[in-house]
C-alpha cells in the first residue's frame, strides 16, 4: 500500500549566530513559534486533524529535551490529544522527520503531519554531552577526523584534490550573492515567521531576517580566512555553514486528504534514501544518497531540474557537482544560496531545503523533480526527491 | 518637570529595585507596514518573583527611555514587561516613609509627567501588557493609545483597596475610556471586593484593552496588531462618555458598595476614588491629573494608609519569609495530621490540612457521630468548591478519601503532626497532651489552637516538652489571613519550623502569616 505524499507548506524562524540573536531565547520557545506560524498560515486544518508531529534535534537535552516533539507540541497549545516524538539523525534531523511523517502517510497510518527540527548551537554546542566509545578508534571504526566535521571536509578535499580552496571560496561567495539577491527580492521572508526574542541586556525584540548572511563577502576577504581544522588547510569559517540557531517545521499530508481539503500542495514526494559513507568523508554521502533515491525513482540526475543541496561544507557541495558533472555555478543549484550564507541549525535545515525548493517549483513550472539533499555526521547523506505540482509540460 | 534629585528616598525606606527601560527597533515591514516601532522593555533584571515598580528612578528611566524613542522618530512606541510581569505599580516599599506631603505630592507629579507623554506625544503608543500589570502599571498603559493583552495575565487597580486611589492617571483615563459603570465597577467594586483582579476576558470585555493574545506569541501578534492599526486595517473606536447619563447612578453604586464594605463608616480611599471619577465626566486630563495627585498627597499622610501598608506588606511580603521563624528546612517531613475535636473550629482546621498537605488526616471527637459529623463538614466544603469550580471533582475526591473520623485516639500513632481544638480549659489540655504521648512518636508536634491560655503550661509534665507548640488560627479560618506560632521556652526549632511551614498555604486565596509568640 502506497499513498501520495504532498508538501502543503513550510516554514521557519529567522536564523541567528550562536550566542547572539536567540542567546536569550529557548530553543522550545523557537519551534513552537515555528510551528504556530505555520498552523496560523493553513487555517484549513483542524489542529484536531493532525496525526503525529516529529521535531528533530541533534542535542536532546535541556530546551532541546523532555521530548521535543511532544513538549512542542503541547507548549504550542495544540490539543492534548495530538501525539509528538523526537527525531535524531544529527544534521539530516528535519530531512528524517518529513520522511519518517511521509512514510506513515504513505502506509496510510496517517492523513496529515508536521515534521520538523530546531538547533541552538548557542544553548547546545556541538559535541556537547558527547562520549565517543573508545573501541572507535582502539578498533579502528573510525579514523580521528571523523568526529570532527571540519576534519572530514578537510579529508574531503584530500580526496579530491581538483576541488581547490578558491574554488570552495568562489562557490561560498557564490552562495552569500545569491542569498543576497533572493532577500532583495523579498523571496527569502516569504516563509519566516515572525519570531520574539530577548535578552537582559536588550530587552524584547522581532527577528525578522537571518542574521548570519555577509551580504558584502569578496574573495579577498575569504582567501584571507584562517584554516582553523590544520594548518594550510582549505576549510575557514567562510567556505562552511556557522554555528546557528533557529527552527523549521513542515506539513505534510496525504495528497487525497490535502485536495479534500483544498490544502496548498507545494510539492509531491517521489522518493527517498538514506546511504552511508567512511566517517571520515561524511561529506559524500549525499552522493550515494542520490544515486540510490534516483535508481528507486527510476530516473536520472538529468531529470533534475533543480537542487537543494546543504551547504555544511562547499567542498562538499562540488564534490556532489563534481560527481554528477554539474558546474559549480550551475542555475539550478541553490537559486537562492544555501547554509553558507543563511546558516545551519543542524537538525533544522532539512525543512529550509523543502521550503526553497517549493519556492523555486512554483518559480518553474517548466521542472519537473527536484531534490533536496544533504550530508550527515559519521558518514551518512540522505536525499529525497520530489515532483513539481505546479509542472507544466512542455512550457520550457 | 519634577526630576528624581527633588525626589529623594524617604529616610528609612529600602534602596529602590530600578525597574530599567530598555529600547529596541522593530521593523514593522514584515508584518504589512512600512516602519520602525520603538519598543520599550520594562526589566528590573529580576526573576518574575520581584515584579517591575515604579520609584523614581525607574520613572526618570523610563522617561528617558521615552525621549530617546522620540528621537528616532519611529512610526509607534510600544512598553512590555519582562515575562511573566509587566508591571505592579509604585513601589509600595518606599511609600509608607513618606512623611512630607510635598515629597508625596512631587512623586505623584512625576509619575504623570512621565506616564502622560505616552498620551500626549504625536505619536502613536501602545501598551503591550505581557504579564501581570496593576495600579500604576496598569495606568502607564492606559496613558497609551492602544493596549494589547495576554490571555493569562491578571490587571486591575487595587488602589482602593489599599487605602489609595489610581493617582498615576487611572482615576481619570479609565472613567473617560469605558464609561463611568464600568470604571466604578473597575476601581472600586472590584477593589473593595477583595482586591479582584481582572482576568484577560474581563479586561477585553470591559473596554480596558483592545485585544488579547495567547501568551506563545504574544509579542509577535501585539507587533502585528501595531502594525494593522498604523496601516488603518485595524480601527479601535474610541466612545465618547461625557454625555453619558449612567455617571450619577454609577457613582452612587461606587458609594453604596463603599459604605456596605465598611458598616456605614465614611472613608477617605473610596470618597476620594469616587470624587475623581465623578470629575472625570468633566476634566480635562491636566485637572484630573492635578486631582488625582491632590488626593494620593493627602491619603498617602494618613495614618489609615500607613495601617493598611502594614497589612498588605504582612500578607504579601512576611507570610512567604516569616519573621522570627527558624530556617524551613529545619522543618520534618508532615504526612499524617491529627485533629483532636470535630467540631467547627476543628472541621476547619482539618479542611484546611487536607488542603494544604494533602496527606491523611484523622479527626476524633467523644463519640463516633460527633466525629463523622466532622468529616461530613469537611467533605460538604470540598463539594462546594466543585460547585463553584474552584476545585475540580477529581482532586476533591482525591482529599474526601484522606479525611477520616473516629472516637479512638489510638488512630493519632503514626501521625507527624497532631492538633488540639477542644475546650479552652489548661487541665483538659494537659491530660489530653500526656494521653497522646503515649500513642504518638517521641517527635510527633503536639499543637494547641489555644488562643488564651499559656502554651507553656500545656507542656509541663510531658516527656517531651520540646514538640509543643501553640498553633492559632483566627475563625474563620478560611477568610481570615493570619496565623499566630507561639512556641514555649522548650520548643525545639525542628517543631517551630515544622508548624510555621504547616501553616503555610499553597492556594492563592488563602493568605496566612505566622509571627512568633512565646
Amino acid at each position: 500500500m502506497s499513498r501520495s505524499v504532498v508538501l502543503v507548506d513550510a516554514v521557519r524562524t529567522p536564523f541567528g549566530k550562536a550566542g547572539s540573536l536567540y542567546a536569550g531565547t529557548r530553543a522550545d520557545d523557537l519551534i513552537v513559534r515555528a510551528m504556530r506560524g505555520l498552523l496560523e498560515r493553513n487555517p484549513k486544518i483542524a489542529p484536531t486533524d493532525i496525526d503525529d508531529v516529529a521535531i528533530a534535534a541533534a542535542t536532546q537535552s535541556g530546551d532541546q529535551g523532555m521530548n521535543i516533539g511532544r513538549s512542542a507540541t503541547l507548549l504550542a497549545g495544540l490539543p492534548n490529544s495530538v501525539p509528538g516524538y523526537s527525531i535524531d539523525r544529527w544534521c539530516a534531523g528535519a530531512l528524517t522527520a518529513m520522511t519518517t511523517i511521509a512514510g506513515s502517510i504513505a502506509m496510510g497510518a496517517y492523513e496529515v503531519g508536521i515534521a520538523g527540527g530546531v538547533e541552538h548551537m548557542g544553548n547546545h554546542p556541538m559535541g556537547e554531552g558527547m562520549d565517543p566509545n573508545p573501541r572507535y578508534l582502539a578498533e579502528k571504526i573510525v579514523e580521528q577526523d571523523a568526529l570532527a566535521m571540519g576534519n572530514t571536509a578537510e579529508r574531503l578535499h584530500d580526496r579530491f584534490p581538483a576541488i581547490t580552496k578558491e574554488r570552495a571560496d568562489k562557490y561560498a561567495l557564490g552562495s552569500q550573492e545569491k542569498t543576497a539577491k533572493a532577500y532583495a527580492a523579498g523571496t527569502i521572508q516569504k516563509d519566516l515567521i515572525p519570531t520574539a526574542t530577548r535578552s537582559a541586556e536588550l530587552g524584547w525584540g522581532i527577528a525578522t531576517v537571518d542574521e548570519p548572511p555577509r551580504p558584502g563577502t569578496t574573495m579577498e576577504a575569504l582567501a584571507a580566512l584562517k584554516t582553523p581544522f590544520r594548518p594550510a588547510g582549505r576549510v575557514t569559517a567562510g567556505n562552511a555553514a556557522g554555528l546557528n540557531d533557529g527552527a523549521t517545521v513542515s506539513l505534510l499530508a496525504s495528497e487525497e486528504f490535502a485536495k479534500e481539503k483544498g490544502l496548498s500542495i507545494k510539492a509531491r514526494l517521489v522518493t527517498f534514501a538514506f546511504a552511508g559513507v567512511e566517517p571520515e568523508v561524511m561529506g559524500y554521502g549525499p552522493v550515494p544518497a542520490t544515486e540510490k533515491a534516483l535508481k528507486k525513482a527510476g530516473l536520472s540526475i538529468s531529470d533534475i531540474g533543480l537542487f537543494e543541496i546543504n551547504e555544511a561544507f562547499a567542498v562538499q557541495v562540488l564534490a556532489f557537482l563534481d560527481h554528477f558533472g554539474i558546474a559549480d555555478d550551475d542555475p539550478r543549484v541553490n537559486p537562492v544560496g544555501g547554509a553558507i550564507a543563511v546558516g545551519h541549525p543542524l537538525a533544522s535545515s532539512g525543512v529550509r531545503l523543502a521550503l526553497n525548493l517549493a519556492r523555486g517549483f512554483e518559480e518553474h513550472p517548466e521542472v519537473r523533480y527536484g531534490i533536496t539533499t544533504m550530508c550527515i555526521g559519521l558518514g551518512m547523506g540522505g536525499t529525497i526527491i520530489w515532483e513539481n505540482p505546479h509542472f507544466t509540460k512542455g512550457a520550457k | 518637570m519634577t526630576t528624581p534629585a527633588d525626589l529623594t528616598l524617604p529616610e528609612g525606606a529600602p534602596e529602590e529595585v530600578i525597574t530599567h527601560a530598555i529600547l529596541r527597533p522593530v521593523d514593522l515591514t514584515p508584518f504589512g507596514f512600512k516602519g520602525t516601532l520603538a519598543l520599550i522593555t520594562m526589566d528590573n533584571g529580576l526573576d518574575h518573583t520581584r515584579p517591575n515598580t515604579f520609584g523614581a528612578q525607574s520613572l526618570a528611566a523610563l522617561n528617558e527611555a521615552i525621549t530617546a524613542a522620540v528621537a528616532t522618530a519611529p512610526a509607534a512606541i510600544a512598553i512590555t514587561g519582562k515575562p511573566f510581569i509587566f508591571a505592579a505599580g509604585a513601589d509600595l516599599s518606599a511609600l509608607a516613609f513618606l512623611n512630607k506631603r510635598e515629597q508625596s505630592l512631587a512623586i505623584g507629579k512625576f509619575g504623570h509627567d512621565v506616564f502622560r507623554r505616552l498620551g500626549e506625544i504625536e505619536i502613536p503608543t501602545f501598551a503591550f501588557i505581557n504579564g501581570l500589570a496593576l495600579g500604576g502599571g496598569l495606568e502607564v498603559g492606559l496613558h497609551c493609545n492602544y493596549r494589547t493583552l495576554a490571555s493569562t495575565a491578571f490587571t486591575g487597580l487595587p488602589e482602593v483597596f489599599l487605602g489609595l486611589v489610581p493617582g498615576w492617571g487611572g482615576a481619570t483615563l479609565l472613567p473617560k475610556l469605558i464609561g463611568p459603570e464600568k470604571a466604578v465597577q473597575v476601581i472600586m467594586l472590584n477593589a473593595l471586593n477583595n482586591n479582584t483582579m481582572m482576568k484577560a476576558k474581563d479586561a477585553l470585555s470591559l473596554g480596558v484593552v483592545d485585544a488579547v493574545y495567547e501568551p506563545a506569541d504574544f509579542l509577535e501578534k501585539s507587533v502585528q496588531f501595531a502594525a494593522s492599526v498604523l496601516s488603518g486595517s485595524t480601527k479601535i473606536e474610541r466612545k465618547d462618555f461625557s454625555n453619558d447619563p449612567a455617571w450619577d447612578s454609577a457613582i452612587a453604586t461606587g458609594r453604596a458598595a463603599a459604605l456596605k464594605k465598611y458598616g456605614g463608616a465614611e472613608i477617605a480611599a473610596p470618597t476620594r476614588a469616587l470624587e475623581l471619577i465623578a470629575a472625570a465626566k468633566t476634566a480635562t486630563r491636566s485637572s484630573g491629573f492635578d486631582a488625582e495627585d491632590q488626593a494620593l498627597a493627602d491619603l498617602t499622610m494618613s495614618d489609615p494608609l500607613r495601617a493598611s501598608l502594614y497589612a498588605f506588606n504582612l500578607i504579601q511580603k512576611k507570610r512567604k519569609k516569616v519573621e522570627g521563624a527558624p530556617k524551613p528546612a529545619l522543618g520534618r517531613h508532615v504526612a499524617k495530621v491529627g485533629v483532636v475535636g470535630a467540631g467547627l473550629m476543628a472541621s476547619q482546621l482539618a479542611l484546611l490540612f487536607v488542603r494544604n498537605l494533602k496527606c491523611p488526616v484523622v479527626m476524633t471527637d467523644i463519640d463516633q457521630a460527633r466525629a463523622d459529623k466532622g468529616v461530613a463538614w469537611v467533605r460538604a466544603e470540598l463539594a462546594k468548591l466543585v460547585e463553584k469550580r474552584r476545585m475540580s471533582q477529581e482532586s476533591a475526591d482525591r482529599l474526601s478519601a484522606l479525611i477520616s473520623g473516629s472516637a479512638d485516639q489510638s488512630v493519632f500513632a503514626g501521625c507527624d503532626f497532631v492538633i488540639e481544638a477542644i475546650f479552652e480549659e489548661l487541665s483538659l489540655k494537659q491530660e489530653l497532651f500526656k494521653k497522646l504521648e503515649t500513642i504518638i512518636s517521641p517527635e510527633c508536634v503536639l499543637a494547641t489552637n489555644t488562643s488564651s491560655l499559656s502554651v507553656e503550661a500545656m507542656s509541663e509534665g510531658l516527656k517531651n516538652p520540646e514538640r509543643v507548640v501553640g498553633f492559632h488560627f483566627f475563625n474563620p479560618v478560611a477568610i481570615m489571613p493570619l496565623l499566630e506560632v507561639a512556641r514555649t521556652t522548650k520548643t525545639d526549632d525542628a517543631t517551630t519550623a515544622t508548624a510555621v511551614n504547616v501553616g503555610k498555604e499553597d492556594h492563592g486565596h488563602h493568605k496566612r502569616c505566622s509571627g512568633i509568640r512565646r
